[in-house]
């Protein structure tokens, strides 16, 4: 026993001498942290080998990029709690506001960069299983009795809540803005829900792996995704009105000067608008900013967009407050279904 | 819970023959064999099934695929971490476990109960609580958080976090199967050893620790198998950084995400392969125990 | 502080005592401490109306109802185990023994997406219950129940196993020479002297059921109000930044757990002191 016990103490403070090595960064490498939502994955993935080749090119340093995913709140959660981000790429700019009240990021971010800094879009669409048996053609039908819809949560996803105020904004304009009707909308979709993922992927997981529901209102990147990786198994249909999904980018600049990469972040999200920065989004499904970059992604159709920042939502901070917070209107009209 | 297990070794140690079984203490056949079919059935419904699943969609894109799997670097990264994470908390609880068992069963104090109690809190608690408390304490608006930021220590989101919350829902398993054989044990030949001049540290390392030692093993194997499957403590703490924060058990959930199952799967067999050796592992430790508890009480039924 | 019943012959009562409040201080009663502060930081008004909105009423009765059912499930099937692996001799005995151990080590996370696999609609079983019995298992309470059943089922099969091995073999044989019938045997004397230990598995399986994490999201659907959770919603409260409101559901949890710790305990105390009282009767 006393050889293994020495042993064991052996191991254990070389254990901590390796702990101790992993959390110093070596001067010469500068490791930028980005922390995204979750569908992002693919995006990223292919962006930052990009990046990393054309600082290399441009400066010569060695640049590597970590990334950490998750639904949209709790990254933002955890970058207030002291997760080190020096970039932050949400799903909504209501939870990079979360994070400006803790003085993490400027108050005026979306100032910092063109386009609201939002260097890509996406809207949303309803993605049917092959054939459309259930004859899916816009929102009206996902109201329909014995249709299964899979979304995830609003409270949790930042994705759902897109999906849920796209489905708002048909509903006033089929009813001509009558707000109790747009209620009955709503509460008659949710009724549809048979399961309340609390993020985009787990809801793409449970639509397209466990074959549970007829028609998935998602990311429109997320239903070309999904199609690509189960071909022919998928149908995407567009509504006929949907919302301009804006997932913003922003520079954690108190994280970011206290590690010295200020320079580097900001050129990391900068160069997401130019040519190869958006070509890279259009190849990952997201809508480019850049025109002539977006004109050679024929696959996106065009459709009748509302904003964010449109009257009937007035901005995020409007909207969470009148529909997403405790006791709001989610909470208020959500009854979980029978089936 | 090693405890519990731990009292079936005790019980089996109690029965140096194994009583015959004869016709009064047992039931018909047909009886007898819908017993354990039904035992089969249940076993092999809600244990075995779901082993034998990780194992067929690991595979079920091809062995090369499945190697493939662990050729990738962000793989590689978790699993080091993971044995990194159970190096670093395994020892540290077994150091407590053992001062925790010699304190406990070779004195008697006041608050002797509820010192157990509190040793068993982490098994009653919510593991996502056992992440949450972390947070709390050392996150950026926690109690020493801020302080430890302005000094560039990083709790949470790092290593650290990840071995704290690791050590926090393992921390009884030690200590737990090593007090009731210590119990059991007595210290007769401790005492012994001291009146003939040997001194504390020899009589802990010469005579308990060889006494105890497959209890001991057994309290380890059983701390190491949570300490690399757990889930919700370290999901909470870990922040999610590919190839940095991310142990296996987070790994295959990112993998599930990415809609690469069978890779998902290929770890998850990684990992239950690790929790088949372990149940070999116990197994023996187990009968070793046993073994060790009925030389115990020969030697104590000699010396009466 | 603390009287010494043991005369001092043992060494390092001062060492490993202190040691041991040291390390328990530093691991669980400090950091525990902080979820105690956290809790009491927010209003009674607010730490009332999180434990107590429906959302989370609806959790508890589900966490614990479903927790409760499981366990009892286990109870029953793990009577039937613990009783086949302590008295009958088969082949496969040794391997099924040891399989009864592989819910503790195996990674919660592995069994989530395991059973997941097996009981969605896609699933070898779930098809099966599906087109048969149009029962879904997956994303509804029943695949909860799995879940839980799956993470508690060591539990009273290893607090029964010692108990059976430990039965006076006189008793019995003595029942059946007044002319007992085998059932009559199992129901008046066996079923008795196990029902405390019995009961002793049951509580752990269910107190390690109610704040099962990993193994439930997966399978579990997360609707609020049918299918979520407790420490679910825990998890939600935090991804809101209510970070009181989650504080205080954990806290609200640990007490109910501790209710049934001092349950576990009370009915071991009974256990003991029938058992003492049976030996001084030999």
């Amino acid at each position: 026993m006393y050889p293994l016990l020495k042993k064991f103490s052996r191991l254990a403070f070389a254990s901590v001498l390796a702990a101790l090595s992993i959390s110093t960064v070596s001067a010469k490498e500068i490791t930028l942290l980005n922390v995204s939502y979750d569908p992002t994955r693919e995006l990223y993935g292919e962006y930052n080998k990009a990046f990393a080749k054309y600082w290399k090119a441009k400066t010569g340093d060695t640049v590597t990029i970590e990334q950490s995913h998750g639904g949209s709140g709790k990254q933002a959660r955890a970058v207030i709690d002291g997760l080190p981000a020096d970039v932050v790429t949400l799903a909504l700019a209501y939870d990079i506001d979360a994070i400006a009240v803790h003085e993490l990021v400027p108050k005026d971010w979306q100032q910092k960069l063109p386009d609201q800094s939002t260097p890509y879009t996406s809207t949303i669409v309803l993605l049917v299983r092959k054939g459309n048996p259930k004859g899916i053609k816009d929102w009206d039908d996902l109201v329909k009795p014995g249709v299964a819809v899979i979304t995830p949560n609003p409270k949790t996803s930042g994705g759902a809540r897109w999906n849920y105020l796209a489905a708002w904004a048909y509903a006033n304009k089929k009813f001509g803005g009558n707000e109790e009707k747009n209620k009955e909308f709503i509460k008659a979709l949710f009724k549809n829900v048979p399961v309340l993922d609390t993020g985009a992927r787990g809801a793409t997981t449970t639509f397209v792996q466990h074959g549970l529901g007829d028609v998935f209102i998602s990311w429109e990147n997320e239903a070309f995704l999904a199609q690509k990786e189960f071909p022919g198994k998928f149908e995407i249909v567009t509504p006929s009105l949907s919302i301009l999904a804006e997932p913003p980018v922003a520079v954690v600049e108190k994280n970011a000067s206290k590690k010295g990469v200020t320079d580097v972040a900001n050129e990391y999200l900068k160069y997401l608008y130019s040519a190869e920065g958006q070509d890279i989004a259009g190849k990952n499904f997201y809508r480019p900013r850049d025109q002539k970059v977006a004109a050679k992604y024929t696959n996106f159709k065009k459709l009748d967009l509302i904003t964010i920042n449109d009257p009937l939502f007035g901005g995020w901070q409007k909207a969470q407050k009148k529909h997403f917070a405790d006791k709001a209107l989610f909470d208020q009209l959500y009854v979980p279904s029978n089936n | 819970m090693g405890a519990f297990t731990n009292s079936r070794a005790l019980a089996s140690a109690r029965h140096i023959a194994d009583p015959q079984p004869t016709n009064a203490r047992t039931e018909p056949v047909w009886i007898r064999a819908t017993l354990i079919a039904i035992t089969f059935a249940f076993l092999g419904v809600f244990i075995l099934w779901p082993l034998l699943t990780v194992f067929h969609e690991g595979f079920s894109k091809g062995f090369g695929f499945y190697v493939e799997t662990f050729k990738d670097p962000i793989t590689i990264k978790s699993i080091e971490l993971t044995l990194l994470t159970a190096a670093i908390a395994v020892p540290l609880n077994t150091v407590f476990g053992l001062a925790a068992a010699w304190a406990l069963t070779r004195f008697k104090f006041r608050g002797r109960q509820l010192l157990i109690a509190l040793i068993d809190l982490p098994l009653w608690v919510s593991p996502v609580i056992g992440g949450l408390i972390y947070i709390l304490l050392f996150g950026r608006h926690g109690t020493i958080g801020p302080w430890l930021m302005d000094h560039n220590i990083q709790i949470v989101f790092a290593l650290p976090g990840i071995v704290l919350a690791t050590t926090f829902v393992t921390f009884p398993f030690v200590a737990r199967s090593l007090i009731p054989l210590m119990e059991a044990q007595g210290h007769a030949e401790e005492e012994a050893a001291l009146t003939l001049g040997a001194n504390g540290w020899q009589v802990f390392f010469r005579i308990t620790l060889p006494k105890v030692k497959w209890g001991l093993l057994y309290g380890i194997i059983l701390c190491n198998a949570r300490a690399m499957g757990e889930f919700g403590a370290v999901s909470v703490v870990s922040g999610h950084i590919r190839g940095k924060t991310n142990t296996m058990p987070l790994h295959i959930e990112i993998l599930y995400n990415e809609y690469q199952f069978a890779a998902a799967f290929a770890v998850a067999s990684l990992l239950s392969l690790l929790a088949l050796i372990t149940l070999f592992l116990k197994t023996y430790s187990e009968s070793r125990t046993a073994q060790q508890l009925r030389e115990a009480q020969e030697l104590t039924i000699v010396s009466k | 502080m603390f009287n010494r019943f043991t005369p001092r012959i043992m060494p390092g009562f001062g060492l490993s005592l202190g040691y041991t409040i040291f390390y328990l201080s530093l691991i669980v009663l400090i950091p525990f401490s902080a979820l105690f502060t956290k809790t009491f930081s927010g209003s009674w008004a607010h730490i009332w109306e999180s434990i107590s909105e429906p959302r989370v009423l609806a959790s508890y009765k589900l966490s614990f109802g479903v927790s409760f059912l499981a366990a009892l499930v286990n109870g029953f099937f793990g009577l039937i185990t613990a009783w086949v692996l302590a008295r009958y001799e088969f082949p496969g005995r040794r391997f099924v023994d040891a399989l009864v151990d592989l819910p503790f080590a195996l990674p919660t996370a592995v069994a989530g997406i395991a059973l997941t696999a097996l009981y969605s609609t896609n699933g070898p079983i779930g098809s099966f219950l599906f087109e048969h019995f149009n029962l879904r298992v997956a994303y509804t309470p029943l695949g909860i129940f799995v879940a839980l059943t799956f993470i508690g089922l060591p539990f009273v099969v290893r607090t029964l196993q010692p108990v059976i091995l430990d039965l006076h073999a006189d008793v019995e044989e003595a029942a059946a020479c007044l002319g007992a019938t085998r059932w009559q045997t199992f129901t008046r004397i066996i079923l008795p002297a196990l029902l405390p230990a019995l009961g002793t598995g049951i509580m752990l399986a269910f107190g390690r059921a109610v704040g099962e994490y990993g193994s439930v999201v997966f399978i579990a659907g997360n609707l609020p109000l049918k299918t979520e959770i407790t420490p679910l919603l825990i998890i939600t409260k935090l991804e809101q930044y209510d970070y009181s409101g989650a504080a205080a559901i954990g806290l609200a949890m640990l007490l109910a757990s501790f209710v049934i710790l001092l349950l576990v305990n009370l009915i071991q105390w009974w256990n003991d002191k029938r058992t003492a009282h049976d030996t001084e009767e030999n």
